[in-house]
């Protein structure tokens, strides 16, 4: 997983498709990162705060119980032990080191679970920069806590009335705020979607989970590979930041989306948030709208990047059900004490189900624990009282 | 069909100030009637929006408008099919986003307009850098593809842009989405000067643009205006083909006048 062609090409996926007033705010990145990726100075104090206020490295887990339960060997990346608890911050503390570099002040993020607003808003307070986040209002709903704490760190949230009212409706009002705030504004986008540079850039900056997990499966197996590597996928960070590390190996990559949002799956190519990708839609190109119990997957596209890699086969994409997920989130939770966030039970979820069919018994299996599950905690005890359904 | 250039080529020669009023394809049941009164009551074209599920460079009030439109079951091929059925005698550019282009197909799109007699293109989303595949189809069908050069954009690119451009060339009145404003940008004044050193093409003003007095003090220095919001939201409000038709009166006579 290299540099995109470019135009910020990978294969037929990716591209800038944005509003002339956008476009000179895109190259004007593009170049920064370019800059700021090629200089040590940058690289040091972004591994620095990573360390010192991120946690970082961030473990591997073999998780014992659970691998004697499913009949494999289960490492789990343990990015819920970030700080702000995913991977999200690992992007955001990235962009916002390169928001003071271009001497821009404020930061626009969307959000959809919550975790990348609250990894916005917390690299805003340490950064001293102003911060405001989009969120669809169904999802201000669904995660009042994150709305919350996103408060408490300094952020203002706007909620999102129009469309869907989840992710894809934030992301479009946080373009539209950018459109008219461009000149002391940097859109902190927390997925690999979006117009060139956001999907390289943000892999880029999610690469250290899976540089470091591959060197520490290293030593956990003798220098082996896993054979599996799994992760989610909303936008796809996650999964693309382990992937990267993994690419060059013989592992096989698997990303996982939910059912009710499986663009890898059951998307066609298109053209949103300025990003040419596989994405739910109908006949004539209205985007339809994602549905599941996760507010960080609801979202109809998916970064161009992966696209391509289901194209050449290099990733598989899969799904996991609502139920699956409520089911893979109580195991982990009673095998290992960890409590997932519903967005990394949804790869839980998928390899519990392929053992013994998909995946060989006995494989080696690294999943990418992208987050923790306290934010969803109020949510399982409402659908696992409702009858384990879905919403 | 009336080729969008050279129609207002001709008008602006004549001394006239280019009036084109926008209307969201599909958005009421009068929506037709509605075009109808806009065309008589003094546009010199006439912008029809294709309502697309997520358009990125809009405010609230257009937004509402293409809620409307595919409530109530608008498509590409429907508003196309209505504009046809109009008998304008002003040409029209539809203005839509580019995932309906992509999905029409580029061929079958631009064939679809030239076919309906609609001599022009408006597709935001799509900046010079991603044209090409669109362009050569809509060159070949004689449909003017109309780029926006932005306050932001740069001096080489605006040159670039308006060797691209066709129709006339849609300055970007303020950094921001549309909607109605208390005033129009101050960068206005020079988007449009900077477009003018490199073209001798019509330079309309859009996004911001909202009242008579507005548009008057726009074509001081530009060719015309685009009005979308402002005449939007009267329609919304329900005021129909009777209150489109006061509004852009009312634009008519302040440009004129001016």
């Amino acid at each position: 997983m290299g540099l995109p062609a470019p135009g910020g090409r990978f294969g037929e996926y990716g591209g800038r498709f944005v509003p002339e007033s956008l476009v000179p705010a895109c190259m004007e990145l593009e170049e920064a990162f370019d800059d700021a990726w090629a200089d040590p100075a940058f690289r040091a104090e972004l591994g620095a705060v990573l360390r010192d206020y991120g946690g970082r490295p961030t473990p591997v887990t073999e998780c014992l119980r659970l691998s004697e339960e499913l009949g494999v060997r289960m490492l789990l990346k343990r990015e819920d032990l970030v700080h702000a608890g995913s991977h999200k911050l690992n992007n955001v503390v990235g962009q916002a080191l390169l928001t003071r570099r271009m001497g821009k002040r404020r930061l626009v993020a969307e959000t959809g679970a919550g975790q990348h607003g609250v990894a916005t808003a917390t690299a805003a307070a340490l950064f001293g920069l102003e911060c405001t986040v989009y969120m669809g209002e169904l999802d201000t709903e669904r995660q009042e806590l994150n709305v919350f704490r996103m408060e408490l760190l300094g952020a203002e949230v706007r909620p999102v009335r129009a469309g869907s009212r989840t992710l894809k409706d934030a992301v479009n009002e946080a373009l539209r705020d950018w459109v008219a705030t461009v000149d002391h504004t940097h859109y902190c986008l927390g997925s690999v979607m979006g117009p060139h540079p956001f999907p390289y850039m943000v892999r880029e900056l999610q690469r250290v989970v899976g540089d470091e997990a591959r060197e520490q499966c290293r030593a956990l197996l003798d220098g082996a590979d896993p054979d599996v590597v799994v992760a989610c996928v909303g936008g796809g960070s996650n999964a693309a930041g382990t992937f990267a590390g993994f690419a060059d190996t013989q592992a096989r990559l698997v990303g996982v989306e939910a059912a009710g949002g499986a663009a890898a799956t059951d998307g066609i190519p298109g053209v949103l948030h300025g990003m040419r990708s596989l994405l739910l839609q109908d006949e004539v190109g209205q985007i339809l709208e994602a549905e599941s119990i996760s507010a960080g997957l609801d979202y109809p596209g998916i970064g161009p990047e992966h696209a391509s890699l289901a194209a050449s086969g290099r990733a598989r994409y899969e799904k996991a059900t609502d139920e699956e997920v409520l089911d893979a989130f109580q195991l982990l939770a009673r095998t290992e004490g960890i409590l997932p966030a519903l967005e990394p039970a949804h790869a839980l979820a998928w390899i519990a189900r392929e053992v013994g069919r998909g995946v060989p018994r006995g494989s080696t299996v690294l999943v990418t624990l992208s987050g923790r599950g306290d934010k969803d905690v109020a949510q399982v005890r409402e659908l696992l009282a409702a009858g384990r359904g879905p919403r | 069909m009336i080729a969008l250039e050279p129609w207002l080529r001709a008008r602006r020669g004549e001394g006239r100030k280019l009036l084109v009023p926008y209307v969201m394809g599909g958005m009421s049941e009068d929506w037709v009637e509605s075009l109808q009164a806009v065309a008589a009551a003094g546009a010199d074209a006439i912008e029809v929006g294709i309502p697309f599920s997520d358009p990125m460079m809009d405010g609230p009030v257009i937004q509402r408008a293409g809620v409307h439109a595919l409530d109530r079951g608008a498509t590409p091929a429907r508003v196309v099919d209505d504009v046809a059925s109009a008998g304008l005698e002003v040409p029209v550019a539809v203005m839509t986003y580019y995932n309906i282009v992509f999905r029409t197909g580029h061929r079958r799109m631009a064939r679809s307009l030239r076919a309906a007699g609609i001599g022009a293109a408006i597709v935001p989303d799509l900046p010079l850098e991603e044209l090409d595949g669109w362009a050569a189809e809509a060159d070949a069908a004689e449909v003017a593809t109309v780029l926006l050069v932005a306050p932001s954009t740069p001096e080489p690119r605006v040159a670039d842009i308006c060797a691209r451009s066709r129709g006339f060339v849609y300055a970007v009145a303020r950094m921001g989405v549309t909607g109605e404003r208390e005033s129009v940008g101050s960068e206005t004044a020079d988007v449009v000067r900077r477009v003018r050193r490199v073209t001798d093409a019509p330079v309309c003003v859009g996004v911001g643009v909202s009242t008579p007095a507005q548009a008057r003090a726009v074509c001081e220095v530009a060719d015309g205006v685009v009005v979308g919001s402002a005449l939007v939201r009267r329609l919304l409000e329900g005021g129909g083909p009777d209150a489109a038709s006061e509004f852009v009166g009312q634009l008519r006579e302040a440009l004129d006048a001016g």
